[in-house]
């Protein structure tokens, strides 16, 4: 969607918490995408490259961790997993459900020296 | 850094989060939360008292000869910087009893024309802003209605953010218990996930563009309190199944209302103004009791 966006925000973060004298560099910036989330991995790497030069995190290494899509299916009104957005409930094939995680785009945590 | 002026980031915005809770990581003050972490994870000299730490300078510099490499917690969303800035439009909107609605839909689908029929309709104070990659053209439109309006242009930007929405507020300085209307950038994609601080996104979706537009874009009717199925005095002239946009809208969002519009003919813009009352009313109640 607006992956170029996202890594600005990142780099945002990433630099306000490697602001500090015993931070030379940072090497790996873990993050928790949600399926739902629509981030597009591949663009969100590359963008990565670009975004970052210039920053600590120059050259550090991008760890997308997935998290599952949660939904509430509005008709056997339970809470289930699902693989795909419009996947049907997997207990009793409902089509009616709304999200209630999965939309993540957190920045988990970094690895410095 | 902001699109719409070039100007550096609002301390506004930092005064709020601290106030608000809504980031995880503040940014300046919160020394002693980066040194818990960055020892729970080095495992190293864990007999350190953890008050020593506290609001001295930075972790990790007295320890020589440790492994250099460690691991510093950040637990902060992505998209927390335009979060914040969302709350701080928030705030201020309530404290001017407004009630704002985020206006999404793609292109064409006629958000300005109900804009431009619903201002006409309305009783009681309204502003908009207008969010478009290019021209003046929805702001002059909304303009000719008597109605304040300021655009903002987005150059290559695919949705409004609330940095530009603060700016625009800025500019209009609405009056209290205005009726705040955005219209977003029309893509039925990004500004689904850009909390502009407003008290519901509202889905413009024309009977022209097929059933199965819901089903394509469901993050945007997901994000949407109500939808408006606009046009429909073209329906009959096009085969569409006005009960299937339904259905396909509440198979992505159950809980979505949906209201059926002609801005041309105006019909059903009276239910559409009643929502706009009843939620306004609903928020200055809810403000009122607490």
């Amino acid at each position: 969607m607006h992956e170029m966006s996202l890594c600005e925000g990142i780099r945002r973060v990433v630099e306000q918490a490697a602001d500090r004298p015993d931070v030379t560099r940072v090497t790996r910036v873990r993050l928790e995408i949600g399926r739902f989330a629509g981030v597009e991995k591949p663009a969100l790497g590359f963008a990565w490259e670009v975004v970052m030069r210039g920053s600590k995190a120059e050259g550090a290494e991008l760890v997308m961790l997935d998290l599952p899509g949660v939904a509430l299916c509005y008709d056997c009104m339970k809470t289930v997993e699902i693989e795909n957005r419009l996947d049907p409930c997997p207990l009793c094939g409902g089509g009616r459900l709304l999200p209630q995680g999965g939309d993540e785009m957190q920045i988990k945590d970094m690895e410095v020296i | 850094m902001c699109t719409v002026c070039g100007c550096g980031d609002s301390h506004l915005a930092h005064d709020h989060s601290h106030d608000h809770g809504h980031s995880h990581h503040p940014h300046d003050h919160d020394h002693a939360h980066d040194h818990d972490h960055a020892h729970d994870h080095g495992h190293h000299h864990h007999g350190h008292a953890h008050n020593i730490h506290l609001g001295l300078g930075p972790a990790g510099t007295e320890v020589p000869g440790m492994s250099q490499e460690r691991l510093i917690e950040i637990e902060t969303g992505i998209l927390s910087h335009n979060d914040r800035l969302a709350q701080v439009n928030r705030a201020r909107l309530q404290a001017l009893d407004s009630f704002a609605v985020n206006l999404v839909s793609s292109p064409g689908s006629g958000k300005t024309t109900l804009l431009c029929a619903t201002i006409r309709a309305m009783e009681g104070p309204v502003a908009v802003i207008e969010g478009d990659q290019q021209t003046t053209n929805d702001a002059d439109r909304i303009r000719a209605t008597g109605a304040p309006a300021i655009q903002i242009n987005t150059g290559k930007g695919c949705h409004l953010d609330a940095h530009m929405v603060g700016h625009a507020l800025d500019h209009l300085n609405p009056a209290a218990g205005t009726t705040l209307f955005i219209e977003n950038v029309g893509n039925l994609v990004c500004p689904a996930a850009f909390d502009l601080g407003e008290d519901a996104k509202v889905a413009i979706l024309s009977v022209t563009e097929g059933e199965d537009k819901p089903l394509k874009y469901p993050d945007m009717f997901t994000a949407s309190r109500l939808a408006i199925l606009n046009k429909t005095d073209l329906a009959p002239h096009c085969d569409v199944d006005l009960d299937l946009y339904e259905a396909n809208l509440r198979r992505v969002n159950p809980l979505i209302e949906v209201i059926r519009v002609s801005a041309r003919t105006g019909e059903g813009l009276d239910r559409w103004i009643s929502w706009l009352r009843t939620n306004a009313l609903a928020k200055h109640m809810e403000q009122a009791a607490e």
